[in-house]
């Protein structure tokens, strides 16, 4: 069973369509990078996944169920810009808002759940930070808070927006880390990634993507010169590191 | 205070506004938080013509009738601006403003109507404009109290999606919590902390109660449930101050000068508070600078000693001049490192550094190259 | 129709006309709420002009007024710069504090004049005749007219003389910068302009008022037209309208003149929000409906050319795999198939679909339009 499987969808924005006709098969335990050019619609093929947009056709399982019913076997990392940093919360409490859902109502976090939070905490080099008001990070800081906050839900398939966008080196060198020990316990990421030329050594599998699918599968087979071309219409010149 | 303790009606007065302000400091939290405070603004200027209309429909001037006609006009309104936004290209701020000053026109066709009723007077509806501290009875304390009580219980149960809703709307998506209907949630709780201050502030500044007492909150803490006690208790202050104030002076309105009071508070807190304070913020800022500065001598005279063989080579002040072309900045910087013991002066009025001013120097490079 | 009427009416189509004018670029610039927090803030600057003069209609309130409006703007500006509070709730604690201080001064210090805060909010048109331009002995008419008459004109100057300029300022101030036209010296400028507007307003019409007048009939037109120009004249058109047509349903229905013209303000955008040829909420859902099952059949021929002579063509290609995969309801499904097929974009072998030249085309020029 794949963990994420995408059938023929079609999603629009205001009568106007942003993604056409997407098949799209990702393997369990696979890394796979979500590349396109700006306005292709990687945001939107995220959200269409996590049910955050509804789609004009098609049809999307998730380890081989719909979405609402496989909700806490996924983690999702939106890009950071989306929220308000001056939001008066702690690094502690935004790693926790990721239990809310297995929580349930009423309920609020306890013991047991800021242990969790603070486990998870150590995995992104985020201990000493617990307690800091969320407006004193770096951007690299906040994107490893984000990352903790989809850890802590201790999902099976990872829908990331961007992880890598605006951090500093030592940051993506530790989520890169972190990403790679989660596909050695078996789960699946997908991330929007922007910078192609790390995508071969960052990831398994790669998705073009330009409204429509140009190519998916294996980095080594569908990261090509001629994809590239047809995934960015020709206009950028690409950089590839000789073999 | 003997006399707060003996006067019904000042005791009265006193609950009321304590209640109304730490209600509405509880729910404004939220709505400034999720920027939501010209909201605040439209709810409370719509609510006027569902007053009017609750008593022209029954005939009862009972807060509790008056307070449901409000809350449905406000959330009509609230729902109209949504509509508008979510069909047209027109803008939440065009829409606000429309709604806001359409209804309370409407409000204003309604009290004329209202007017004529022969029992409309005594207490007048009037008194919704600007409010009226003194024309609270206990059955509007009860009324204004049960309405409150279960706005900040709901508040206090659904805390924790509350909070997620306020920060990170998407992402409560994606945990499957029902996000429309939270916001909705939320939304009516905001009209329930607006409608129970109307008779008190008025429809014309009720957004204040809003927004004030949060925004001054916000000054003192970085923690979303310190942060609405901190806004429930000032706005409590400023109800029950504001009020006081307006029932013991002749003609000073009870909503102004609740609002006024609100406001000292937010200047207060803007300036004073510590890390946000603006005072503060300076003060840090110039020791900041004062401490750049000298660790730039400091390293000027390390780089002019390199040339030579001897890190501790002094220099005469002409020397340093040239880099620091200020005479006055550059010797208090030098006398201000001396005091620290990393300069020291040579008879000849030559500066140089000691070693331990040497050390400094080696770490100071070493965090700036790294 | 006597003199008053006639009187009447033409203050309030002047004031109407005053009000639109610069109430467009408010709309258009998302600072609506400008109007608001302005039309309240006057306050405390008529009422201390009105001390230093002691003369209601002395032009000096006119200047006390605009200053408070421009105070009011610096202060939002000033206080979004600290970062300590955000923007809304900025302009809804400036003004509302403000407009505090003004009811304060009033109800303590002019209780007995003409300057009542009822009037202050509500205004009273009806009383407008009564207070004359007298110069030299003879009778020139309303006092109010000439008021508004000339700040509108120099609105109205003011629009003329810098359209080009004030055009780009709105939709794109920084490019504004660039080439040189201080974008910040046309926004103040502007503002000035809207507290003198609120000011010269406000006595015959009220605060809420202005605030409709400024942003409905700009949001009226913003939805029948989309050009800055024909804008300008529908806003002044269509608020003219709703002031003269709410004057004679107040007079109908014996209810206040201020009240009615505003929601006639709101009766003219409820009618255009529904009806508005491209912008309405009838045409939208007619566009929709229409562009669904075009949509829909550009999505099937791209699914048809996508899969078409590939290994799985049999299974995708198949009626009963829209179904499926699609999500498509079997009504609506078909409904695509059979409009598909009339256009001539593919035609039917058994349960298996097969795209025409005409629908292959279709699908390669949607794929690349998009």
């Amino acid at each position: 069973m794949n963990a994420v499987e995408v059938r023929d969808l079609t999603v629009a924005y205001r009568e106007s369509p942003v993604l056409w006709d997407i098949d799209l098969d990702v393997a369990p335990g696979v890394l796979m990078a979500i590349v396109g050019p700006n306005g292709a619609g990687k945001t939107t093929l995220i959200k269409a996944i996590l049910g955050l947009m509804k789609p004009a056709a098609g049809q999307i399982r998730i380890l081989g169920k719909p979405y609402r019913r496989v909700a806490s076997l996924v983690g999702y990392v939106p890009q950071r810009g989306t929220v308000d940093w001056d939001f008066p919360t702690s690094v502690l409490d935004v790693v926790l808002m990721g239990l809310y859902g297995r929580i349930g109502w009423v309920r609020r976090p306890g013991r047991n759940e800021r242990r969790e939070a603070m486990e998870v905490l150590e995995k992104v080099g985020m201990t000493g930070f617990a307690h800091r008001q969320i407006r004193q990070l770096s951007g690299g800081q906040q994107q490893r808070v984000f990352l903790a906050r989809a850890l802590v839900q201790d999902a099976r398939v990872y829908l990331m927006d961007e992880p890598l966008q605006g951090v500093d080196a030592t940051t993506e060198r530790a989520i890169i880390d972190i990403l790679h020990s989660l596909r050695s316990s078996g789960k699946t990421v997908l991330a929007v990634h922007h910078d192609l030329q790390t995508v071969s050594s960052y990831f398994d599998e790669v998705l073009l993507l330009n409204v429509r699918r140009i190519a998916s599968g294996p980095v080594s087979k569908v990261f090509t010169d001629t994809n590239l071309r047809l995934t960015y219409g020709g206009r950028i010149a690409i950089i590839k590191d000789a073999p | 205070m003997e006399q707060l303790l003996n006067d019904y009606t000042l005791r009265t007065v006193t609950l009321g506004t304590a209640i109304l302000g730490a209600v509405s400091g509880a729910l404004g939290t939220f709505a400034v938080l999720r920027r939501q405070s010209l909201l605040g603004d439209a709810i409370s200027h719509a609510a006027l013509p569902g007053i009017g209309l609750a008593f022209i429909l029954t005939g009862s001037k009972a807060s509790l009738v008056l307070m449901v006609g409000a809350g449905l006009a406000g959330w009509f309104a609230t729902a109209i601006v949504l509509l508008i936004t979510a069909g047209t290209r027109v803008k939440y701020d065009s829409a606000l403003g429309l709604v806001l000053s359409v209804f309370f026109g409407a409000g204003l066709v309604v009290l004329t109507y209202v007017q004529r009723y022969p029992n409309a007077n005594q207490a007048g509806l009037d008194s919704f404009l600007f409010g009226q501290a003194a024309s609270l009875v206990v059955a509007d304390v009860i009324t204004m109290t049960i309405l409150g009580g279960v706005a900040l219980a709901a508040l206090l149960l659904f805390w924790k999606e509350f909070k997620l809703l306020a920060f990170d709307p998407e992402f409560a998506h994606s945990l499957v919590l029902p996000v429309r209907r939270l916001d909705i949630g939320l939304t009516t709780l905001l009209v329930v902390a607006i409608v129970i201050g109307l008779q008190t502030v008025g429809v014309v500044l009720m957004s204040a109660m809003i927004i004030a007492p949060a925004a001054a909150a916000r000054q003192w803490t970085d923690h979303l449930g310190i942060m609405t006690l901190v806004s429930m208790v000032t706005g409590a202050l400023c109800g029950v101050g504001g009020a006081l104030l307006s029932t013991s002076i002749s003609n000073l309105p009870t909503g102004p000068t609740i609002v006024v009071c609100a406001t000292g508070f937010v200047v207060i807190s803007m300036l004073f508070a510590p890390r946000r304070g603006i005072i503060w913020q300076r003060i840090r800022r110039t020791v900041q600078n004062r401490e750049l500065r000298s660790e730039s001598v400091l390293l000027d005279l390390f780089e002019l000693a390199r040339t030579h063989d001897d890190l501790t080579y002094p220099h005469m002040e002409p020397a340093l001049r040239v880099i620091h072309p200020q005479r006055g900045t550059l010797y208090r910087q030098l006398r201000r490192l001396q005091g620290k013991g990393l300069v020291q002066m040579h008879q000849n009025g030559a500066w140089a550094l000691t070693p331990d001013g040497v050390r400094v120097c080696d770490q100071l490079r070493k965090e700036r190259i790294g | 129709m006597s003199t008053f009427q006639l009187e009447i009416q033409l203050v309030a189509a002047v004031v109407a006309a005053a009000c639109a004018l610069p109430g467009t670029f408010l709309v258009l610039r998302r600072m609506a709420m400008m109007s608001d927090a302005i039309s309240h803030a006057i306050l405390p600057g008529i009422v201390v002009g009105f001390f230093l003069t002691g003369n209601l209609s002395s032009p000096l309130l006119i200047l006390g007024g605009a200053t408070a409006g421009l105070l009011t703007v610096v202060l939002v500006e000033w206080i979004r710069k600290t970062n300590r509070v955000r923007e809304d709730a900025a302009i809804g604690l400036v003004f509302s504090s403000l407009f505090a201080v003004g009811v304060i001064l009033i109800a303590r210090f002019a209780r007995d004049i003409h300057l009542d805060t009822d009037a202050v909010l509500l205004g009273e048109l009806a009383f407008v005749p009564f207070n004359r331009l007298i110069l030299a002995g003879r009778d020139l008419g309303p006092q109010a007219l000439y008021a508004t008459g000339v700040v509108g004109i120099l609105s109205l100057g003011f629009i003329l003389l810098f359209y080009k300029e004030l055009k780009l300022a709105t939709f794109d101030s920084a490019l504004c910068a660039t080439l040189g036209f201080l974008p910040g010296i046309l926004h103040y400028t502007l503002m000035g302009l809207i507290s003198m507007t609120a000011v010269a307003a406000f006595d015959a019409v009220g605060s809420i008022l202005v605030v409709a007048l400024m942003v409905g009939p700009p949001v009226s037109a913003y939805l029948i037209t989309n050009r800055f120009g024909y804008m300008i004249l529908y806003s002044v058109a269509l608020a003219m309208t709703a002031s003269i047509a709410g004057y004679w349903i107040a007079h109908l229905l014996d209810a206040s003149i201020a009240g009615c013209m505003a929601v006639m303000v709101g009766v003219q955008f409820s009618v255009l929000f529904c009806t508005a040829p491209e912008q309405g909420v009838l045409a939208a859902w007619k566009r929709r409906r229409h562009q669904k099952w075009q949509f829909a059949i550009k999505m099937l021929v791209i699914h048809l050319l996508q899969h078409e002579a590939t290994p799985e063509a049999d299974r995708e290609c198949r009626m009963d795999h829209l179904q499926d995969h699609m999500a498509w309801e079997e009504a609506f499904a078909e409904g695509v198939v059979s409009r598909a097929v009339s256009q001539n974009l593919l035609h039917t072998v058994g349960e298996y679909l097969e795209l025409t030249a005409a629908g292959r085309e279709l699908a390669r020029e949607a794929i690349i339009h998009t």
